[in-house]
């Protein structure tokens, strides 16, 4: 008990010679508890410290990195604050993905050192813009636990992006791919559909997706993604708001890009542009639970009609198994 | 005048001379052959159930195996990268492209070794949808959709990589992209033979990797012209 006591006296005494030390990275290691009786005035307040949980440990890093948004420019040194105060939880202290959260989280946090990322305009395999970086954190990843970070100001946005981008050596060595060319979508026509519907029909969508757009498709059950984690096809009937954006445009940009760590792949070499707007107003048709301009003229037809009330029948979450 | 003609025409022709006998069509000639085995029982390979694809399944009478370990006849070990890991140069990538062919749900050849910046073909012969997805680390990884009919992806991979391959759509489809260095490699055939042809003098580490032991190295110094002989023994785990 005592050689307790006199232990604690002791660790008491080094914590007061660290906190003399003018440097915050290491008076920030110490329990927190202790610092606001013996932190010299000089230190910032301590209430925006106490919240941030250990800038102290934070790696020193000598890579700088930038983003460009318009205006914008984000500065890494910024962002480093940011990041050890909101995303290392789950994002991890290396940013590797293997935050404390990690373990419990289904969709892993994405591992920034591997640099690989869904939600781009770009190509796959190559690296996003730093304005998909800073959309991603601004909407949040829907059905993940990755949240919006709309209420952060742009500026704070565009610095935490600028220092995601520190993580991987990619970012030293290599470019942002060239956004791929959206043209302009042509009117929506019945045609489009049906020739969109033929087109989810000739590029097997359907395989993961299903015949319905439920997400229950044959290959569906087999899916995992690059981190050997099981994953789930969209099921367009649900009607979720889309991960990487919820426009047209969004969805057109998904299926010519892929979204790289996952099973869902680029159709970016053997889709024609028009082809990939007829899509697109197909999968509209299948969100039977939104309102859009595609399902309603969908269901203005006979045909359509009978096969979005036939989808709106909610059975399992799979869709599988209703017997009528 | 004519004197200096007289000589540097002797010069070129020394030149020429030299230069073809220290070109492409003379390699300096040593090499490492061998054969790859193993001991113990390897994992039994289980046959693959096609029955979700019609269209490939109606390709075989008896169903096709998984190839984790492909073994021949005197515990021979095929589809065994062999290659030089150290002591021979970085070498610029050939100018032929290497092919992976999807045919009847699988990947042929399942093991495809080639060089960094080397052009890979990926040709689909299949009447479905495939998607090919080099699950790698140290390249990019990327995904893509190949529908039949299509014409064949050019793709290249800058960082020497085992890249495991697999196709979501049909789970089963699984291979492996060996990206080396230099020219120095070879793949062990079914009798779990191999070569590796046109190495000059010097000291060497050969390298065998198998898609579920791992690698094995062993060193080897060659003088001349000399062939060496190299043999790995990889353990068998039983599953």
């Amino acid at each position: 008990m005592r050689a307790y006591k006199l232990g604690l006296n002791w660790m008491f005494l080094a914590v007061l010679a660290l906190l003399a030390i003018p440097s915050l990275a290491l008076a920030q290691q110490e329990p927190n508890s202790q610092q606001g009786s013996a932190q010299p005035a000089t230190q910032p307040a301590p209430a925006q410290q106490a919240a941030t949980p250990a800038p102290a440990a934070m790696p020193a890093r000598d890579v700088h990195q930038e983003s460009h948004l318009g205006k914008l420019t984000g500065h890494s040194e910024s962002g480093r604050k940011l990041y050890f105060r909101f995303c290392w939880g789950c994002h991890g202290f290396r940013g590797d993905g293997n935050g404390e959260n990690a373990p419990y989280l289904n969709i892993l946090p994405r591992n920034f050192v591997a640099a690989t990322f869904k939600c781009r305009s770009t190509p796959t395999g190559t690296l996003p813009t730093d304005e998909d970086l800073y959309n991603s954190l601004g909407r949040g990843l829907n059905n993940s636990n990755m949240p919006s970070w709309i209420s952060l100001t742009d500026q704070q946005r565009a610095d935490m992006v600028a220092f995601i981008k520190t993580f991987s050596p990619r970012w030293q060595t290599e470019k942002s791919g060239d956004p791929i060319n959206v043209p302009a979508e042509p009117a929506l026509t019945l045609q489009s559909i049906k020739h969109g519907q033929e087109l989810f029909q000739k590029l097997e969508c359907w395989k993961c997706h299903g015949q319905e757009g439920r997400g229950d498709g044959p290959s569906a059950s087999t899916l995992t993604d690059s981190n050997d984690q099981p994953i789930r096809p969209y099921n367009f009937a649900a009607g979720s708001r889309f991960k990487c954006g919820v426009s047209n445009r969004d969805l057109y940009k998904i299926f010519l890009t892929g979204v790289d760590g996952t099973p869902m792949p680029s159709f970016g070499d053997v889709v024609k542009p028009e082809e990939a707007w007829d899509l697109v107003h197909y999968l509209r048709t299948l969100q039977v639970r939104q309102k859009s301009p595609e399902l309603t003229l969908w269901m203005s037809t006979p045909e359509g009609a009978a096969i979005v009330s036939a989808q709106r029948i909610s059975g399992t979450p799979t869709g599988s198994g209703i017997n009528q | 005048m004519r004197h200096k003609q007289v000589i540097s025409v002797a010069f070129l022709l020394t030149g020429v001379a030299a230069m073809s006998f220290a070109g492409p069509s003379k390699p300096a000639g040593g090499s490492v052959s061998g054969k790859v085995t193993y001991e113990g029982t390897p994992a039994k390979q289980k046959p693959i159930d096609m029955s979700k694809e019609p269209s490939c399944a109606k390709q075989y009478t008896t169903p096709p195996t998984t190839e984790t370990v492909v073994t021949g006849p005197g515990n021979s070990l095929a589809d065994v990268v062999v290659y030089i890991s150290a002591g021979a140069p970085d070498e610029p990538p050939p100018s032929q492209a290497v092919t992976f062919d999807q045919k009847g749900c699988r990947y042929i050849p399942h093991v495809l070794a080639f060089q960094t910046n080397q052009e890979l073909k990926v040709v689909n012969d299949d009447q479905t949808s495939h998607n090919i997805h080099p699950l790698a680390k140290v390249n990019h990884e990327w995904n893509k959709s190949q529908p039949p009919g299509t014409p064949p992806l050019s793709e290249k991979f800058a960082q020497a990589e085992f890249i495991p391959v697999k196709c979501n759509v049909h789970p089963w489809m699984h291979g492996n992209f060996a990206v080396l260095k230099n020219s120095h490699y070879a793949v062990s055939k079914e009798d779990g033979s191999f070569t590796l042809p046109n190495l000059p003098a010097g000291k060497y580490t050969v390298t065998a990797w198998q898609e579920s032991y791992g690698t094995q190295t062993q060193d080897v110094t060659i003088s001349g012209s000399e062939s060496k002989s190299v043999n790995f023994v990889f353990k068998a785990k039983p599953y």
